[in-house]
């Protein structure tokens, strides 16, 4: 006889909506009736909303229009307001940053000038939802674990968009808001640098985002694993450890002969998460500033293999 | 001996899947099992390889340690162990360890009495290595195919690959394959904070439970998942990082041989535009 797996939610349970906990004095009502969704209770919770807008919340949102409307208009007027030449060729429409005669001077509109205005709405519109995170957790008595994880992604957005390209001088270091062209603008910043991969930093950041994937993995099959024992309580099993989460460390132990807790897995995903744009920022920071080409870094210290010379030599471009 | 307060009780016999009580036993914290005999025999034989085929290539130095796979006029033949020979037992061994290890964690499941959602999660790594050094190449019809062993010259590999597509962002599974990753270390950053933040809320503060977790992210975006449901989509969202990796690199060479942005163009030909 098979045992049960646990896959989706068979039986779903329909009460009233639950509102949410009252909030403090200050605070606006929450928006949207909740409502719920069959599908949804299949995976996760079926209900739906409410929401908490707030001020924070309308005026990170109202940033972010604006930054889209700049970014949209503009691709927009790029196939003369020609719509339907504008789907068809959305995926390679850009607004491009200033060229780089501009350094870090303000450009005329249509030269890189709408792309800054749209740059700092958007990071205005992160900054607020980062306001709105850390507020958010503070009003229901929470710790603010998430808007710090948080600030490690906004520290690797600010890095490629705004640090570096203030220290290199120039807005044309900075990204393109678009589909292929964000794309092409990694490659190229790549190939120029002399092949990120040999960028420490960066395979420290690939080496926390794949080991990410490992870690979520490994947690979340072995909290469905042990969800039989009521597993997914898991602030319960870090204040009262049950047999799920001993079961769960066991798998682990007898395994690879080390297991985490239930808090301390948390905080493993903590730091993995974290670290990914961590490092990414760091490493995007010394690419150009402090190292010209990461393929020549790596010759020098000797962590570069050792191919056969099928082709003639290639003289090093910067030294002609 | 079992060295956890509570891991005595846990220590019942039974579960294996072959040999019975034969390996039915533990060593230090490790279980051991028939596939923890044969995960044992091929990690280290397959360690050693890699080591002794690093000396004959005289890599003393680490990163630029570089065990290749055999030239492509080998096909798929064996070929001798200095010309990629090494590189063909190494992935024998790393498959057959690999292998050997999900079903280790499907014995110690069924000794515990829990489900297969690790070994599940975790066939998909396995399948992602086969699909570079198996799959592939043999569609390809040669061992050369496959990526080499080293920590930087894999890297080359990668680097050497992708461009060969001109551009692999283009690759349309390779960008699912990065938003899986991306999205799935959010979602773990959201998943992490989230109970460290319920179960540490600073001083003064009692300790908060599912209803607060789900609260927060109501009030944040309008929805949340729950508890049971975040573990959900945390194994999707890593499972799907690793499958639309493999189908990404699969479809490269065996699939489409022109540069990736070149795909794109059916959606810039679709009859819709007129």
């Amino acid at each position: 006889m098979a045992e049960y797996q646990n896959i989706f939610t068979r039986v779903q349970v329909r009460g009233p909506a639950y509102p949410g906990i009252p909030l403090p004095a200050g605070d606006d009502p929450r928006v949207i009736k909740p409502f719920f969704n069959y599908l949804a209770g299949w995976l996760g919770e079926p209900q739906i909303g409410p929401l908490y807008v707030g001020r924070l919340g309308l005026l990170s949102f109202a940033f972010f229009f604006v930054a889209f409307e700049i970014v949209g208009l503009n691709m927009l007027a790029s196939v003369n307001w020609n719509w339907l030449q504008f789907w068809r060729s959305l995926p390679w429409l850009a607004l491009e940053p200033p060229a780089p005669a501009y350094g870090l001077h303000i450009p005329p509109l249509n030269e890189g000038g709408w792309w800054l205005i749209a740059g700092f709405f958007l990071t205005a519109s992160v900054l607020t939802w980062w306001l709105r995170v850390y507020r958010r957790a503070v009003q229901l008595g929470l710790g603010t674990h998430a808007a710090w994880a948080f600030a490690s992604a906004i520290f690797l957005f600010l890095s490629i968009g705004f640090i570096r390209p203030v220290l290199m001088g120039h807005w044309s270091e900075s990204v393109p808001f678009g589909i292929f062209p964000h794309l092409d603008w990694t490659s190229a910043f790549s190939i120029r640098y002399g092949n990120l991969y040999y960028n420490p930093f960066h395979m420290l950041s690939i080496a926390f985002l794949y080991g990410s994937a490992v870690l979520f993995a490994m947690h979340g099959g072995t909290v469905l694993a042990v969800s039989r024992f009521g597993g997914e309580r898991e602030v319960e099993q870090i204040l009262d450890r049950g047999t799920a989460y001993e079961r769960g460390a066991l798998l682990w132990r007898w395994c690879m002969g080390f297991n985490a807790t239930a808090e301390s897995i948390h905080r493993w995903a903590w730091w993995f998460a974290v670290l990914v744009t961590l490092t990414g920022g760091i490493g995007i920071l010394l690419t150009g500033t402090v190292v010209d080409n990461w393929y020549l870094w790596g010759a020098k210290h000797g962590i570069v293999p050792v191919w056969p010379n099928v082709f003639p030599p290639v003289p090093d471009p910067a030294a002609l | 001996m079992a060295l956890l307060s509570f891991e005595k009780k846990y220590r019942v016999r039974g579960g294996t899947l072959i040999g019975g009580d034969l390996f039915d036993f533990w060593v230090g914290p490790f279980f051991v099992g028939f596939f923890g005999v044969t995960a044992a025999l091929f990690a280290v034989l397959g360690t050693a390889l890699i080591f002794y085929a690093a000396v004959q290539n005289g890599d003393y130095n680490v990163w630029r340690i570089n065990i290749a796979p055999p030239d492509i006029s080998y096909g798929l033949k064996f070929a001798p162990l200095a010309l990629g020979g090494y590189w063909q037992l190494i992935t024998i061994c790393a498959i057959g360890a690999f292998v050997s290890w999900a079903l280790r964690q499907v014995e110690i499941c069924r000794k515990l009495g829990i489900g297969y959602h690790v070994p599940f999660a975790f066939s998909f790594a396995i399948f992602a290595y086969v699909a570079l050094v198996v799959i592939r190449p043999v569609l390809l019809g040669a061992w050369g195919f496959g990526f080499p062993y080293g920590i930087l010259s894999h890297l080359d590999w990668v680097s050497n690959t992708g461009y060969q597509f001109l551009h692999f962002h283009y690759n349309p599974a390779h960008m699912l394959g990065v938003t899986f990753f991306f999205t799935n270390a959010l979602a773990l950053a959201l998943h992490g904070s989230l109970i460290l933040s319920a179960a540490n809320p600073g001083k003064g503060e009692p300790v908060k439970l599912a209803e607060h977790e789900g609260v927060f992210f109501r009030d944040i975006v309008g929805y949340s998942v729950g508890t049971l449901g975040i573990h959900r989509v945390g194994v999707f969202l890593a499972v799907s990082a690793a499958f639309w990796s493999a189908v990404c690199i699969v479809l490269s060479g065996p699939f489409w041989t022109r540069g990736w942005p070149e795909w794109w163009g059916w959606w810039y030909n679709l009859p819709i535009w007129g």
